[in-house]
């Protein structure tokens, strides 16, 4: 890459604050259990696609910005999210070629591991223990992970980012 | 490993020290667009809820509502004449009571924050002179206090999240002791009373003003259910709060007055005016 073409950061930084959006986004109690992982979907996207750029920082940071907004301990978040980011980062040749549905199934490790580490924090701060409901939104966002892989990879097709 | 070693280390920072709380308030300016954003459909839907209605229905609210007004005007003129009657005795009595609170009404946030706190967000914040540990009331009951102060907004811990323990006592006998919070909306625990304790079900517990943070004497919630179990060697109290902890939308930030102006505000009162109330 010697001319740099447009980075287009900023599609980046716009997916994940919709993110970001939806998961502060009102939602009836019924709802609430089944709320997807959305930040974790979007950045695990950006790690399978730009992984020369985006990586564990990236996700330190979305993860920091996600404690604050969610008021959670600073750094809950991001732990989980860097944690999902690297092994994102050293799986990220053998899931490209996957075909979906292993996919899938590897992505929903990942999400398993982000809530496992939210899990200890929360033990390790002295929150209870949540109900078995906890893992509920891992199945919903794998269940979504095939939608979110091809409306981001379309989105960046479309407006080129490389 | 650097990004896993720096996120642990500050959670450590956050949770046991609370060094970061300049940061964390700079940083929820930035995501205060993506809150107040989140909370616009709602707004606009109470907002189109107020225009749309029709007007027998606006009607008969505030009918119910001058005749609601009606009652508790009598019962306020009542009630200041007693306080003031309260405050001569307690002068002569010699005891400091802390009276004359000023209140200020700030609405939730309708946003979702992490579904396994008990916390809410509120549009007021370190601009309207929100302070650390500010006590929080909704209109029937105490709700809890707050913990992180934005410029402008504020998170407010519910008295029902399992870090928060509220000094309480009985209102029926004065019995002393501490409603902790569960994790669950409509549950506090009433731990270590032992199993003789003059606790009934159906029993009205008030603040005890005894933390400090809390002013005396405001609901918190009633006892629903007690088990003595043989073998254990506390009794099991289970409370409901009486404040609608799930379904408020409008919540009171008391400040309770410092005692130099007390004397001002009680010779003030027993002449005229009804609690200050800052819209």
């Amino acid at each position: 890459m010697t001319q740099v073409p447009a980075r287009r950061t900023w599609v980046v930084v716009a997916s994940l604050t919709l993110a970001l959006f939806l998961t502060i986004l009102p939602m009836p109690v019924w709802g609430q259990d089944f709320r997807p992982q959305w930040v974790a979907l979007t950045l695990i996207y950006w790690c399978l696609a730009l992984p020369a750029r985006i990586g564990i920082f990236w996700a330190w940071g979305a993860g920091l910005v996600l404690d604050v907004t969610t008021g959670t301990v600073l750094g809950q978040h991001a732990l989980s999210l860097s944690v999902v980011a690297w092994l994102t980062l050293q799986l990220h040749q053998r899931l490209r070629i996957f075909p979906l549905l292993q996919q899938s199934i590897s992505v929903w490790v990942l999400l398993l591991v982000e809530r496992l580490l939210a899990l200890w924090v929360m033990g390790a701060t002295g929150q209870p223990t949540p109900t078995l409901w906890y893992w509920m939104p891992t199945i919903v966002g794998v269940l979504l992970w095939p939608w979110v892989f091809h409306v981001l990879r379309d989105l960046r097709r479309h407006l080129g980012v490389a | 490993m650097v990004a896993a070693l720096l996120a642990i280390g500050l959670i450590v920072a956050d949770h046991r020290y609370r060094h970061l709380d300049l940061f964390r308030s700079t940083l929820s300016v930035v995501v205060f667009p993506l809150h107040y954003l989140a909370s616009l459909p709602d707004t606009l839907g109470r907002l189109m809820e107020g225009r749309l209605a029709r007007e027998e229905e606006l009607r008969a609210r505030n009918e119910a509502l001058r005749r609601e007004n009606l009652v508790l005007a009598a019962r306020l003129q009542q009630l200041e004449a007693l306080e003031a009657e309260n405050m001569r005795l307690r002068d002569l009595l010699g005891s400091a009571f802390k009276l004359g609170d000023r209140v200020l009404i700030a609405e939730l946030m309708s946003v979702d924050l992490d579904p396994y706190r008990q916390q809410v967000l509120i549009n007021k914040g370190a601009g309207s002179g929100v302070y650390l540990g500010q006590p929080v009331l909704d209109a029937n009951a105490v709700m809890g206090q707050v913990v992180r102060v934005n410029p402008l907004s504020a998170t407010v811990l519910l008295i029902t999240d399992a870090d928060h323990l509220l000094p309480v006592q009985v209102n029926r006998n004065g019995l002393r002791t501490v409603a902790a919070g569960t994790g669950y909306v409509n549950r506090l625990e009433l731990p270590h009373l032992p199993k003789n304790a003059d606790v009934q079900v159906g029993d009205l517990l008030v603040t005890s003003g005894l933390g400090g943070r809390f002013p005396s004497g405001y609901p918190v919630a009633r006892v629903t259910e007690i088990r003595r179990e043989s073998g254990e060697p506390f009794a099991t109290v289970v409370a409901v709060p009486t404040a609608r902890l799930d379904r408020t939308r409008e919540v009171l930030l008391v400040w309770t007055l410092p005692t130099g102006s007390l004397n001002q505000a009680l010779t003030d009162r027993a002449r005229e005016s009804p609690p200050e109330i800052v819209p």
